[in-house]
């Protein structure tokens, strides 16, 4: 049992409020929505570089003899397959088939992991994992309070991430380098949820600021813009990503949301494995699906989207999509086999709109 | 052209402007800056006959999806085509070209009973929403 706490803010919070953003209330977090307009820092993002303040996030360290075992335990992927300075994204299935939290695994030594999880599900995550270490020669930490992170995204993010900390850029895509940073022990990975190249910064919340101040007074040559939590739902709904919480959860697994990719059922025994495995034979009878408008209006979660007249499902993520200037949105439909092109109708305000199954994702990096 | 200054007010922000025999409507200033990224507007048919504080429109940002209310009651005689191909009219043009609506109005005096200039500038100083 949780009790209700006052919000928190992240280390970054002051420098919001002087640089303007709009602060909202975040699964119980006080972040900036926008600073100038949704559009234009998702359009910074897309074209140069933008800063997120994620400091939000939770970190949890894994280390001991037995950490890999405790990793390959608790999620679907193949930690097994990261060497010291990989990452890898993954989920931590229940044992019914569910979704515990989608993570950043981070291998930093043979016996070290560092794993980013959300911060909605940050106790939950904690609670679960220390019941399944039990029994396993393995120390685990939260560290949330400690990290404040930061997050770097566009295609000029590596150019401006190497003037932050020279050499980074050669960090490969989902490498995790530790490093100093303003001389405390940071971690920089090659991550992001934007869709675009970019990095996150993991450093410590008495640095934050320095890092977040560095990266504003370097980055006006690089076209960076501060960017709020709006852009971030854009960014990542274009790229396909997954919300925990609105697109994914304890009742959903990996494969109805499409991220069949993340369950390595090769692997040896993991939680869920079981059931997956019965999933991935018997197949599954919902999928996660992506929609575009056909015409205007904006699609939001939890609308209705009907075919011929019947329910297909709502939608668990939608918003008006700045790189298309359209509506996208994805839900879970409980037919499997619609065809991208597949005209569908969403219940907008008491109109009826029209729409189209739409290929996940909605935005791939251009090659 | 709209001249703000001789416009008339709501307190749920619509702005409306008397000319000849009809009354233009939009949105102020303020509630444009409140509403941010205007992607598109939903208008209703000409002919239609409204009430004033009659939910007539909806204009949507990419976070969320607001109501304009009719400042009046009358007859819709015509809405701004312009704001299909580029609702962003509305925030950079709110008291001008992002108008939203032309208004026959059906009682002569019910514009006078909105708020002037000064009283709503007084209003958002308050602290109105």
């Amino acid at each position: 049992m949780t009790t209700a706490s006052a919000a928190r803010r992240t280390p970054l919070y002051e420098l919001h409020k002087e640089a303007g953003g709009k602060i909202v209330d975040f699964h119980g977090w006080e972040l900036p929505v926008q600073y100038s307009s949704i559009v234009k820092e998702h359009q910074a993002v897309r074209t140069a570089c933008g800063i997120f303040d994620v400091s939000h996030m939770g970190q949890v360290t894994v280390s001991g003899p037995q950490a890999l075992e405790f990793v390959q335990k608790i999620n679907s992927n193949d930690a097994e397959r990261l060497k010291p300075g990989d990452a890898m994204y993954s989920h931590m299935p229940n044992e019914r088939g569910g979704i515990v939290d989608d993570i950043i695994v981070s291998r930093l030594a043979a016996d070290r992991f560092f794993i980013v999880v959300n911060a909605a599900t940050r106790e939950k995550d904690f609670a679960w994992m220390t019941l399944q270490a039990k029994g396993l020669d393995v120390r685990l930490a939260d560290r949330g309070d400690d990290y404040g992170m930061v997050a770097l995204q566009g295609p000029r993010a590596a150019e401006l991430m190497d003037v932050i900390a020279p050499g980074s850029a050669k960090l490969k895509r989902f490498g995790a380098l530790e490093l100093e940073l303003f001389g405390e022990p940071s971690l920089i990975t090659r991550t992001g949820y934007t869709g675009e190249d970019g990095c996150e910064f993991i450093v410590p919340t008495a640095v934050t600021p320095l890092v977040w101040q560095a990266l504003m007074a370097k980055g006006s040559a690089f076209g960076l813009l501060p960017c709020g939590l709006g852009a971030r739902d854009t960014l990542r709904l274009e790229a396909g990503y997954l919300l925990y919480g609105s697109d994914i959860d304890d009742e959903h697994s990996p494969f109805e949301a499409g991220y069949g990719w993340v369950v390595k059922l090769t692997k040896k025994d993991f939680i869920g494995k079981k059931w997956l495995e019965a999933q991935k034979d018997s197949g599954i009878r919902r999928r996660l699906t992506g929609i575009r408008m056909l015409e205007g209006g904006v699609p939001r979660a939890g609308m209705a989207v009907t075919l011929d007249g019947r329910r297909l499902g709502t939608l668990s993520s939608a918003s008006f999509s700045p790189t298309f200037r359209i509506g996208i949105g994805m839900g879970y439909f409980d037919r499997t086999d619609l065809a991208a092109g597949t005209r569908v109708a969403l219940d907008m305000h008491g109109r009826t709109v029209a729409a189209e199954v739409a290929a996940l994702p909605f935005y791939r990096l251009p090659k | 052209m709209t001249n703000a200054d001789a416009c008339r007010y709501t307190k749920s922000h619509e702005w409306a402007a008397s000319a000849g025999d009809v009354v233009t409507v939009g949105v102020s200033d303020h509630a444009q800056k409140e509403i941010t990224d205007v992607v598109f507007v939903d208008l209703p048919k000409v002919g239609r006959k409204v009430s004033k504080g009659e939910a007539v429109a909806v204009v949507e940002s990419v976070k969320a999806a607001f109501d304009i209310y009719a400042p009046i009651s009358g007859e819709i005689v015509a809405v701004n085509g312009e704001l299909a191909k580029a609702p962003g009219l509305v925030n950079e043009s709110p008291q001008d070209k992002g108008w939203f609506f032309r208004v026959k109005p059906a009682n002569a005096g019910e514009l006078g009973e909105l708020m002037d200039a000064a009283a709503y500038d007084k209003f958002l100083k308050a602290g109105g929403h």
